[in-house]
């Protein structure tokens, strides 16, 4: 049985009160939420800890997904699950159905949220790929009820590593929401259905009388944090979609990118897929947005 | 995410039909296996049991300078820290493997692979225990790996085997088949020789439930109880009296449910003799439970093999011969399970279906840094590297013929009038028809049809693929004359008791992992004596209550085992016709057998049923003279042949050009497999061994970095296939029974398993054909294929 070393388990009532925790007990201590991507690294005793502070009774204060005019506020406790079926969502940015329909399975997705899938910061991970595609922020909270938004720049630091500090906690990200007709979509090449990435892609159009006004790309499991790549919303913006533009932006999304080669595949067949994907997504964003 | 189509439920109304004999019906064992009423070993809990967990290599190649185990020694709960030293002076530090080589019990000198056993602990709870296997402080020397195994035997590699004296180098075994000289003269006159070299990579069965034991030993009537994940308990029992010294009647070795064996449970790993020595040492019962990781890096691998394959021809697509170059890469120790007269298994079918004039193979093994093995996996002793071979070589000659491979098989098959058919590798196949198997999966794939949406498809850059294998197996080992394993004999017991009331219990030597023991044997003694099933109690993996045999692996549990049921009941058969003859008062030439009664011939008012004749035998009154009370019978069986099943697979893919994706979206399955006793249980096996099929063809595959790290220690990295990764199943089937089994029956276990991989990679190597591409080596994962469709395709070692 993989079994982690011993840890001192305490569940969280409120969130000041585990920024408390967090604060009084620092590196040793870590939040849990789904567990899905801590425990494993525990049990194959690559991350071991003290204490664990459990924030999954924090889900009535934490799991949610409000749509406003301006942004749409999802909470850091919401599952993948939610993400999953909320039709609210999948309404605005369709994106978060496309990139949860293949994300792990059933049971991880029952437990996994986004909060922990944003501060895990795998470089394989999906919804950090779709934030990034949205331009989302996040929002982190620390002691004293202070607050700090940040974009998902600042906010992946590198892989495995975020903004979030010792002793705060992420609990929401905002998507804005601009007026013109909008369309997003995600695709992924696995080896195996709940398989991590080999490469995945998102990909948002924003039209206006239909031209681009902006376009976005975020790129996973090819460089050591999600990417955005700016070149592509540079070279996107102001034209009418069309395959040559999806192919442009392709082309730069392959150079902008740095995979590796591992047993998920060669770096020159992830560069191909970036660019393959690319296409992909920005094809089927522009034709949502159009519809 | 791939959209599971609905399935239609009335499909399995047809699955229970209540035979009184042979049909379909729902297995005995799942009410208690779905309703988590199972035992499996990890259920066993005894008072006072302690546990065990294992400390292991973290290095493929390392000298141990020291090993410090005091602080582990003194942490909560622990009661024992074992070292190889330790066990050097009870003269247990090595083991013999299934193959006549050593295997370290726990590394004295040095570790050879990476995850190899180093120390063990034994604690209150398993918590205690593996906490306190960080605190066992090892001093390694690391040592120059052997990980490349086309390297083993360069004269610079560094020797692993130094325990075995005047050991110079990595050589394990040279093997030879066939007709060399004849081969060669008659490839000399070929028109066309297509040669190819072909990987099988090394995967693992990967069973669901790992190895794990519970040994009881008793000191005060010497007696060691041990409850253990084995597919062959008696042949462990053996083993453990030879190895441990405890006298065989004091060793009682007890198989409960196992959750999946596929050849991973045949060997005895160090773990179980680490339990037994644990309980002796403490005087505890101590249980071992090896985790996921544990059991993908350390327990017995399957395949490996480096395969240089040559076949000749006519140009008119007559295949001539075919000859074969392997390098075998058998880890660290020889742990390869198979009849010691074989090094290579059954390898030797690698002439497959067809009808040619000379074969030879040679073969050389070597060890490398890596986990011993080269088990089953569902492999009938090799022969599914055998199979994948010859069904890749001959789709590659019908690639250079630019003959419809079909064709090109459907002409080179073994004809039906030639068997039995002895082949140049010296196989004695006991019966085959392999054209109606052949035409029937064709006419249920459609074939013309899907060669012409092919066509309409390769004009648009589609890329669409359509594989097919036909294989012969040759399953039941065997025949004690020349199979045993560690000089065992491969013959298998059986005992029937039918109880005063008609009711029966069935004792056999095999023992299952999820094929269903429970029911088919229960249909076959149900078959000959006219006993409905539910009344039949199979009772099987216990050594103590039942006839020693050799255990189930290598699809021989019904070849064997199913013969000895057959013919055990017939003896009881035989009995109950004397009794009936006394309660009828007439002679035996009277009477008829009309399954489940004798009847008077000529007089069908007059008869006993089976249950009457079993209250008779146990009742009040005289017997007939000669006949002692009691309805029972046992038999040991002894086969004379391997039982050879066959089977036509066809296997449709689709693959996404832009991203190198393979969709498997038909796979067409006809088996042959002789008489069919419960044709539900049978298509459940195939599913199976399909879909695992789909895993090593696909994405399966225990790779190593330059260090001899294992790449595939996890189910995140070591994939195995789900659901939606295989298509709906189409079934079929032809049935050309053995001629020297009592009921007709070969074995299916493992045929599926053997049969698909070359049916997918064929498919897939078909649908890249406009690429120019003859052959593409396994695991055919995206980035593969990719390379592939580039022309840059690698072995995948
Ligand atoms: C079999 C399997 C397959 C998977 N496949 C995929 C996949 O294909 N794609 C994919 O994207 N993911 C995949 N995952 C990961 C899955 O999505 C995880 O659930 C997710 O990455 C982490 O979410 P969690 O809530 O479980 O986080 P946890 O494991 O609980 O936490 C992860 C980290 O985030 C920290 N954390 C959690 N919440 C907060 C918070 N609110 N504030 C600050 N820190 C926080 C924790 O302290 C921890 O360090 C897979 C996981 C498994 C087990």
């Amino acid at each position: 049985m993989q079994v982690p070393a011993p840890f001192e388990y305490e569940r969280a009532t409120s969130v000041d009160q585990a920024i408390g925790l967090l604060e009084r007990l620092g590196s040793s201590a870590r939040l849990v939420a789904g567990g899905h991507s801590l425990l494993p690294m525990m049990k194959l005793r690559l991350a071991n800890f003290e204490y664990l502070i459990d924030i999954n009774d924090l889900h009535a204060e934490l799991g949610y997904i409000r749509l406003s005019d301006d942004e749409v506020r999802i909470g850091a406790m919401t599952r993948h699950r939610e993400l999953l079926e909320s039709d609210v969502l999948a309404g605005v940015f369709p994106i978060f159905r496309d990139a949860e329909k293949v994300i792990a399975d059933p049971i991880v997705r029952n437990r996994g949220t986004l909060g922990g899938s944003l501060c895990q910061a795998d470089p394989s991970e999906d919804l950090s790929a779709v934030c990034t595609t949205l331009d989302a922020s996040c929002v982190i909270r620390g002691p004293g009820g202070s607050e700090r938004v940040v974009t998902m720049e600042e906010f992946h630091v590198g892989p495995y590593e975020t903004a979030v500090a010792d002793n705060e906690i992420l609990t929401e990200v905002r998507i804005p929401r601009k007026t013109f007709r909008v369309g997003s979509a995600y695709a992924k090449v696995e080896r195996r259905a709940g398989d991590w990435a080999v490469v995945s892609a998102g990909a948002a159009v924003w039209l206006d009388q239909g031209r681009i006004v902006d376009a976005r790309v975020g790129l996973a499991a090819v460089g050591p944090n999600t990417t955005g790549i700016p070149e592509i919303s540079a070279a996107l913006r102001g034209h009418e979609p069309d395959e040559s533009l999806f192919e442009l932006a392709g082309a730069i999304a392959a150079r902008s990118c740095e995979p590796v080669t591992d047993t998920r595949g060669s770096a020159d067949y992830k560069r191909h897929l970036a660019d393959e994907l690319t296409r992909r997504t920005l094809r089927k964003a522009v034709e949502r947005a159009r519809s | 995410m791939t959209d599971i189509q609905d399935k239609k439920l009335t499909e399995f109304d047809d699955n229970d039909q209540h035979p009184v004999g042979f049909g379909r019906m729902l297995r005995k064992e799942d009410a208690r296996l779905l309703r988590g009423r199972g035992r499996f070993v990890d259920d066993v809990q005894l008072p006072g049991m302690l546990h065990l967990a294992i400390l292991r290599s973290p290095f493929a190649h390392a000298n141990i300078v020291s090993i410090d185990t005091s602080a582990a020694e003194a942490s909560p709960g622990v009661k024992a820290v074992v070292t190889g030293e330790t066990l050097k002076g009870l003269g247990l530090a090595w083991m013999p493997t299934l193959s006549n080589d050593v295997q370290a019990v726990l590394a004295t000198d040095r570790v050879r692979f990476q995850g190899q056993e180093v120390a063990f602990v034994v604690a209150e709870d398993r918590y205690q225990a593996r906490d306190a296997l960080e605190l066992i402080d090892v001093e390694y020397d690391v040592l120059e790996p052997v990980v490349d195994v086309r390297k083993a035997l360069d004269p610079d590699a560094p020797v692993i085997r130094t325990d075995l004296e005047g050991k110079t180098d990595n050589h394990v075994f040279d093997w030879e088949t066939g007709d060399e000289e004849e081969t060669n003269r008659v490839f000399a006159s070929a028109d066309v020789i297509v040669k190819e070299d072909i990987v099988y990579p090394r995967v693992h069965p990967a069973p669901m439930e790992t190895c794990g034991s519970v040994a009881d030993f008793d000191p005060v009537e010497g007696r060691l109880r041990l409850w253990s994940t084995t597919q062959a308990p008696h042949a462990h029992r053996t083993l453990y009296a030879i190895v441990a010294g405890i006298p065989e009647h004091k060793i009682q070795v007890i198989a409960p449910d196992i959750g999946g064996g596929f050849g991973n449970k045949v060997p005895i790993y160090p773990g179980y003799v680490h339990s037994i020595v644990g309980s002796i040492v403490t005087g505890k019962p101590v249980k071992w439970m090896e985790d996921r990781s544990e059991n993908l890096i350390s327990t017995g691998f399957a395949r490996d093999y480096i395969m240089r394959a040559e076949i000749a021809a006519t140009a008119e697509g007559r295949i001539l011969a075919i000859r074969t170059n392997v390098l075998a890469d058998h880890g660290a120790f020889n742990g390869t399970a198979a009849p010691v007269k074989y090094p290579a298994g059954f390898f030797g079918v690698f002439t497959g279906s067809y009808d040619i004039q000379a074969a030879h193979c040679k073969m050389t093994a070597v060890y490398t840094n890596k986990a011993p093995g080269g088990v089953a996996y569902a492999c009938s002793f090799r022969i599914t590297e055998a199979v994948y071979l010859v069904e890749r070589i001959v789709d590659a000659l019908a690639y250079e013929l630019r003959m419809d491979p079909a064709e090109l098989r459907l002409k080179n098959f073994i004809q039906p009038e030639q068997f039995p058919y002895t082949t140049k590798t010296g196989w004695v196949y006991d019966s085959g028809n392999y054209e109606p198997t052949m035409r029937l999966a064709m006419e249920m794939a459609g074939y013309e049809e899907l060669r012409k949406e092919q066509e309409l498809k390769r004009a648009r850059g589609e890329l669409m693929g359509i594989g097919i294998s036909f294989f012969t197996e040759a399953v039941g080992a065997g025949p004690r004359k020349n199979m045993d394993i560690l000089g065992l004999g491969m013959a298998d017991g059986c005992e029937l008791r039918v109880h005063p009331t008609g009711k029966a219990v069935v004792r056999l030597s095999v023992k299952t992992q999820g094929q269903g023991h429970e029911t088919t044997f229960a249909q076959i003694i149900a078959e000959e004596l006219g006993i409905p099933p539910a009344d039949i109690d199979v009772l099987h993996g216990d050594t103590d209550n039942t006839p020693f045999g050799l255990g189930t692996y290598g699809s021989r549990s019904t070849p064997v085992s199913g013969a000895a049921a057959a013919l055990v009941a017939r003896k009881v058969r035989d009995k109950a016709k004397l009794i009936a003859s006394a309660m009828l008062e007439v002679s035996v030439a009277d009477l008829d057998w009309v399954k489940g009664a004798f009847q008077v011939k000529g007089d069908p008012g007059r008869s006993v049923t089976i249950q009457e004749i079993a209250f008779r035998a146990h009742g009040a009154g005289d017997l007939p003279d000669g006949v002692e009370g009691g309805l029972e019978a046992q038999i040991c069986y002894n086969p004379s042949n391997l039982t050879y099943p066959h089977g036509a697979y066809i296997c449709v893919v689709d693959i996404d050009p832009g991203t190198a994706e393979v969709k498997v979206r038909r796979f067409i399955a006809v088996d042959d497999c002789g008489t069919r006793i419960n044709p539900m249980i049978i298509e459940g096996q195939v599913h199976g061994g399909l879909t695992d099929g789909v895993g090593m063809a696909l994405m399966e595959m225990i790779s190593f970095d330059e260090d001899g790290n294992c790449l595939g220690a996890s189910l995140m990295d070591y994939l195995i296939p789900t659901a939606l990764e295989v298509p709906d199943w189409e079934t079929g089937y032809t049935v050309t029974p053995s001629p020297h089994h009592p009921i007709g029956a070969k074995g299916i276990g493992e045929s599926a398993t053997v049969g698909s991989p070359p049916a997918i990679v064929n498919a897939v190597v078909d649908a890249l054909k406009p690429f120019g591409i003859r052959h593409a080596d396994m695991p055919l994962t995206p980035s593969r294929v990719w390379d592939a469709m580039r022309g840059q395709a690698t072995p995948p070692i």
